[in-house]
């Protein structure tokens, strides 16, 4: 990248830092363990095991990674009704449980609880900063991963990466357009002494990276050491995922007391060397397999995993266990990163309604095929249009359609549901509708039904040149 | 030779971005993991997910892991964000594919039966007696 690349421009004088809260050392010169949890892993995640997380985990940094593709264009709407909103609405329950103990053990926070507002939600941070009287503390406030007004002026060249197709085309309204920030605002907000760091979009990994980078000093294109790190990132950014989250299956892969989940720690040496743990005293587990599972998480070719910034090769990837829930990463070589950033598209697409009914007993199915029929006749009867229909079975082939095992007997129960998108907002409620009437005026011996009307928030992706997108730390001392 | 679903062999996670998934399919022990290559093809593949899959499927080895990495295009019903789907991300796929069967050589049999693990021959056979 030429220094002249605005995204770079973040560079940071060490010598001018101020120091923060926590005890490491000189920044950029960190020779001890550096320990960095990860306390949530979407935006609902429970808020409970990041509190014992900071408590009792002796962590240097906490990590709140909580946007998946669609939050931040949710978030969007929600802002756009209400200017105050539009961040996380976990992130006050979080703070209010953690920053005691941050600020007693000298614990920084890096998050994208920001969402589509991050100085709302640092403004929220203030406030509760003073509630809970912590004393001065350093919020620092990451923007400029809003693009939206970027991509629709260059809606005719932009295109769209899953049909190659240009913006333009896009037929729905386009509410949201963020980019994916690397770590390097980050890195700056620690080194202005940031205690917490909140951003909006921004790579998953970037959050872990930042730490990293600003307290070994590594450079920003020491790509095979920056691969280290993001493939311990890589571990933890689902969260407990890698400590034994969506994993049990009995008999097969058992989770100890799985009720007690604990989440993970990251162990970082100054020479890329990551341990992946966990809590100590919690249930869960940390071994090689699951840890093969999270490092295989929604990657496509391991030999190119893009982040920011760096392309990651996990193909030599070695993982080792080197103690109860303790597992050594090794190899992972890293590439420049890429040229342009990634952006999501919110776009409003229509309308989704569903209908559900359950059907028990001897000759469940056949009443539910009837009541399929008379459903999909009543459709035609009342001229509703719909752009997609799809009815499953639950009990029988919901999930995995044609490709399902079916068993042997017909099912004791099973539950009809038709799930239909409409541009218009009528069409999807008249869909929805006609299955609720089912219950009176269908086959008989069913369940009450349910139904539901919803926005489609579909979300897009494009690539823009990294010049286009600004990032800017702004920093607040709250005392 | 005897056939085992693959769950008996291996453990596997779905994830997904935008409209494609990717499972990781993992031996349990590293003398699966050739079987697994031989029969956890990338055509197999397409052919057990039927309908479901749109588009193609391609299959990453990382055999320093036992695993590989199936990329399944034009997977999750146009998109997470505007899928029907009652699982749009797939993430139940990963449950899908331990339903492949797969030939398994009489050695590592008798080595997967002594842990338990029945083939899928005997236990239709087992439910007519």
């Amino acid at each position: 990248m030429p220094d002249s690349d605005p995204a770079d421009r973040l560079l940071f004088n060490f010598s001018k830092c101020t120091p923060a809260m926590s005890q490491s050392d000189a920044p950029g010169m960190r020779q001890r363990t550096l320990r960095i949890g990860c306390g949530a892993s979407y935006a609902g995640d429970r808020v409970e095991p990041g509190v014992d997380l900071v408590a009792r985990g002796n962590l240097d940094y906490l990590v709140y990674e909580t946007l998946a593709e669609r939050t931040v264009a949710a978030a969007q709407l929600e802002r756009l009704k209400d200017p105050e909103a539009g961040f996380n609405e976990l992130m006050e329950a979080r703070f209010r449980g953690v920053l005691p103990h941050c600020k007693r053990n000298g614990t920084r926070i890096v998050t994208n609880m920001g969402a589509a507002n991050p100085r709302g939600a640092a403004r929220r941070t203030a406030q509760l900063i003073r509630e809970l009287g912590l004393g001065t503390t350093r919020v620092a406030t990451v923007l400029g991963d809003d693009v939206l007004d970027y991509c629709l002026r260059h809606a005719e060249t932009l295109r769209i990466m899953e049909t190659g197709q240009p913006l333009s085309t896009i037929e729905g309204e386009i509410v949201s357009a963020n980019a994916y920030l690397g770590a390097a605002p980050m890195v700056e907000a620690l080194a202005r002494g940031a205690d917490i760091v909140i951003t909006g979009r921004c790579g998953d990994c970037s959050l872990f990276l930042a730490p990293m980078m600003y307290e070994f000093g590594w450079p920003d294109d020491d790509w095979d050491t920056l691969a280290k790190g993001a493939s311990g990132a890589d571990m933890v950014e689902c969260g407990a995922n890698v400590s034994g989250a969506y994993y049990a299956d009995p008999g097969y892969k058992d989770v100890p007391d799985l009720a007690n989940l604990g989440y993970p720690i990251l162990e970082v040496e100054r020479d890329g060397a990551i341990i992946v743990t966990k809590l100590e005293g919690t249930g869960g587990v940390v071994n090689r397999a699951i840890c093969t599972e999270q490092l295989l998480y929604e990657i496509g070719d391991p030999a190119s995993y893009i982040t920011p910034d760096v392309i990651v090769d996990f193909t030599d990837v070695a993982l080792q266990e080197t103690g109860k829930d303790r597992v050594h990463i090794s190899g992972g070589r890293g590439r420049e990163r890429p040229a342009d950033l990634k952006v999501s598209i919110g776009v409003k697409e229509g309308w989704i309604g569903e209908g559900e009914i359950t059907f028990a007993g001897l000759g469940a199915l056949d009443r539910a095929r009837l009541a399929e029929h008379v459903a999909r006749e009543r459709l035609k009867i009342c001229g509703i249009h719909l752009d997609e229909l799809r009815v499953d079975y639950i009990g029988l082939n919901s999930l995995h359609g044609d490709a399902s095992l079916l068993p042997k007997e017909p099912p004791y129960e099973v539950r009809l549901r038709f799930a239909g998108r409409s541009r218009n907002r009528s069409d999807a409620t008249r869909l929805a509708n006609e299955v609720e009437t089912l219950v009176s005026k269908g086959p008989g011996m069913s369940s009450l039904p349910r139904k539901y009307v919803r926005e489609v928030l579909a979300i897009h992706s494009c690539l823009v040149p990294r010049s286009a997108v600004r990032p800017e730390v702004i920093m607040a001392e709250v005392a | 030779m005897k056939t085992f679903y693959l769950r008996e062999l291996a453990h596997a996670r779905a994830g997904d971005k935008g409209n494609t998934s990717n499972i990781g399919v993992i031996a349990y022990e590293p003398q699966y993991f050739p079987i697994i290559l031989r029969h956890v093809t990338a055509e197999r593949v397409k052919a057990h997910f039927g309908s479901i899959v749109t588009g193609p499927v391609t299959r990453h080895v990382l055999p320093n892991l036992d695993a590989i990495n199936l990329v399944l295009e034009g997977a999750l019903g146009g998109g997470v964000t505007r899928s029907l789907s009652l699982d749009p991300h797939g993430k139940s796929y990963s449950a899908l594919i331990l339903s492949m069967h797969v030939e398994v050589p009489d050695d590592i049999a008798v080595e997967l039966m002594l842990k338990g693990r029945r083939p899928v021959a005997r236990t239709q056979e087992e439910a007519k007696s």
